[in-house]
C-alpha cells in the first residue's frame, strides 16, 4: 500500500530560532496520527508546513493525489495546491472563526466549500448542507442562522461539517477540542472517531491533551523544542514512555 | 500461536535519577492454538508486563515475541494494529471507552472496525450483553457510569465479540459473581474449543484449573533469580 503521505525531513527556522526540525514520516490511508508537545514546540508549525499555509526551509511533503500518484505538494504551483486544500485535505482550526465565514449563515459556509469544487444545482448543495449539519448534530432548522448565533461547540462542529462535506481524504486538526468544555469535548470526539472510520479518513491532529490522542490516534509523535523526540503506537508511547521528556509529560497529567 | 522467546524487559525512569530496573529476563514460553496458559507469580512478579508486551503495550528490550507470524517485538505500529485488529484480542481489566457512547456500540465496535454489517455486529452485541447479564435498559447507554463488575462484562463482551485467534486475559472473573463467573468460564472454554491461544491472568484458582491446561510462574523470569 502506498502512504497517503510521506513527510521528508520538513524543517523550519523562524530566523534564526528553530521551529521544527528534520521531521518525517509516512501516514497509511485510515491512518490517525497525534502530535504531542508543550506549546512552542513546533507541533503547529509541522502542521502549517504539512498542510502548505508555511513555507518550510527543507524538506518534501510527498501526498498521493488521486490523478498522477505521489506528488511534492511543496513544489507544486499555488494553484494546483489550492485544489487540493479544497478537495483531498481538510484543516480544522483551534478557533472554529479561523475556519469559517462568520458573515455568511451555516448552510452557507458547507455550501461554499460545494461550490468550489464545482457543485452548481442549488436544491442539490442545500440538501448536503442540511445532510451534512444532521451529521454534526445541528439541527436543519439553524441552517440559515449565521456561525455569530452558535455557541462554541456547535462552531466547531459547524467547521468540521464544512470541511469534510467534499470527502476529503487528509484532515489537518489543530486542537480541534481546545477551549471546550468537556461534554462538549466528548460529542466532538465521538463525532469526529465515527467519521474517520466510516470515511476511511486519514488525519493528523495535534494537541496537547493526551487523553483526546489515546481516544483517537492510532500513532503518536511527541515533539520537544522543535525535534520529534519519540513515536510510536499511542497506547505503548502513553503507558511505556521511553524518552524521559514523554516520561515527563505522561507523568505529569492531572488524575480525575 | 503465540511464541516468546528470550524475552527481557528494563524500565528506564528518566526523571528519577535515570534509575535503571530490570524486570525480566529469557522470559521463553509458546502457547498453540486450543491452548490455555495461565501466568501465575506474586504481585509484582511481571505477569501483566509480560502481558502488556505480548499485546505491544510495552516495549520488549530484548527477545522475539511471534504471534501469528507477527514479531510484535519488532513490529512497525501499522503491523501492530492491524494484528490486534484481525487476530490478537485483550480484556484488560479496566475499559476505557469515549464518554457519551452507547454500550451496544462499544461491545459491536471491534466487528464494525474489520467491515461486519451493523445488524450483525449489533445482533452479537445482543447476544453477549444479555448471556452476561447485563440489563437490557442499560444497552443504550454509556457504560462509564456502571458499576464495576458490569463495566468488567462489557469489556468481556468487547473482547469476545469476535473470534480472535490469540487471546489475553487479565482476570477475566474478576469482581464477578458466581453466575456470571460461569458463563465467563464457558466463553473461555468455547473460545479454546474453536482453537484459540490464550495467554491469562487469574487470581481464582478454581477458575484457573478449570480453564487452564498449563501454568507458568513468571517468576522463574525475574532478572537474578536463575
Amino acid at each position: 500500500m502506498t502512504p497517503l503521505l510521506q513527510v521528508r525531513n520538513i524543517t523550519k527556522h523562524y530566523g534564526a530560532r528553530l521551529g521544527c526540525g528534520d521531521v518525517s514520516f509516512d501516514l497509511y490511508p485510515g491512518e490517525v496520527m497525534g502530535i504531542v508537545g508543550e506549546s512552542g514546540s513546533g507541533k503547529s508549525t509541522l502542521l502549517g508546513c504539512l498542510a502548505g499555509q508555511l513555507a518550510p526551509d527543507a524538506g518534501e511533503v510527498l501526498f498521493d493525489t488521486r490523478a498522477e500518484g505521489p506528488r511534492d505538494t511543496l513544489t507544486m504551483s499555488e494553484p494546483e495546491r489550492r485544489m487540493l486544500s479544497r478537495t483531498d485535505w481538510a484543516f480544522v482550526h483551534q478557533h472554529a472563526r479561523d475556519g469559517l465565514r462568520m458573515g455568511v449563515s451555516a448552510g452557507g459556509n458547507v455550501g461554499e466549500r460545494l461550490m468550489a469544487v464545482g457543485a452548481r444545482h442549488y436544491g442539490d448543495i442545500r440538501a448536503q448542507a442540511v445532510d451534512w449539519l444532521g451529521r454534526v448534530e445541528i439541527s436543519a432548522d439553524r441552517v440559515d442562522d449565521r456561525p455569530t448565533a452558535f455557541s462554541g461547540g456547535m462552531q466547531q462542529r459547524l467547521q468540521i461539517a464544512r470541511n469534510l462535506v467534499t470527502g476529503p481524504r487528509l484532515v489537518f486538526m489543530d486542537e480541534p477540542t481546545g477551549g471546550l468544555d468537556v461534554s462538549v469535548q466528548a460529542r466532538l470526539l465521538d463525532l469526529l472517531r465515527g467519521l474517520v472510520r466510516e470515511m476511511g479518513l486519514s488525519a493528523i491532529i495535534v494537541t496537547h491533551d493526551l487523553a483526546v490522542v489515546r481516544l483517537l490516534a492510532d500513532r503518536l509523535m511527541v515533539m520537544k523544542d522543535g525535534h520529534v523526540v519519540e513515536t510510536g503506537l499511542t497506547d505503548q508511547v502513553l503507558d511505556d514512555p521511553q524518552h524521559g521528556y514523554t516520561q515527563l509529560l505522561v507523568s505529569s497529567v492531572l488524575q480525575v | 500461536m503465540i511464541e516468546i522467546e528470550n524475552v527481557s524487559k528494563t524500565f528506564t525512569l528518566h526523571n528519577q535519577g535515570s534509575a535503571v530496573i530490570p524486570v525480566m529476563e529469557g522470559a521463553t514460553l509458546a502457547v498453540a492454538p486450543g491452548d490455555c496458559v495461565a501466568l501465575t507469580g506474586e504481585s509484582g512478579a511481571g505477569k501483566s508486563t509480560l502481558m502488556r508486551m505480548i499485546y505491544g503495550n510495552y516495549l520488549a528490550a530484548s527477545g522475539r515475541i511471534v504471534v501469528g507470524g507477527v514479531d510484535v517485538a519488532a513490529a512497525s505500529p501499522r503491523e501492530i494494529l492491524e494484528l490486534r485488529r484481525d487476530t490478537l484480542g485483550y480484556v484488560s481489566q479496566f475499559l476505557r471507552v469515549v464518554p457519551r457512547v452507547p454500550t451496544l456500540d462499544v461491545v459491536a465496535e471491534p466487528l464494525l472496525a474489520v467491515g461486519r454489517p451493523r445488524d450483525a455486529a449489533l445482533d452479537r452485541a445482543h447476544e453477549l450483553l444479555a448471556r452476561l447479564n447485563i440489563p437490557e435498559r442499560l444497552w443504550g447507554l454509556s457504560p462509564t457510569t456502571f458499576s464495576g463488575g458490569e463495566q468488567q462484562r462489557v469489556n468481556i463482551a468487547r473482547g469476545f465479540a469476535r473470534s480472535y485467534p490469540a487471546l489475553l486475559l487479565d482476570e477475566p472473573t474478576a469482581s464477578l459473581d458466581a453466575a456470571n463467573r460461569e458463563t465467563v468460564l464457558c466463553l473461555i472454554e468455547e473460545a479454546k474449543a474453536r482453537g484459540a491461544a490464550i495467554v491469562g491472568i487469574f487470581h481464582d484458582e478454581a477458575a484457573r484449573d478449570r480453564v487452564c491446561d498449563r501454568v507458568i510462574d513468571v517468576s522463574a523470569f525475574t532478572p537474578g533469580s536463575a
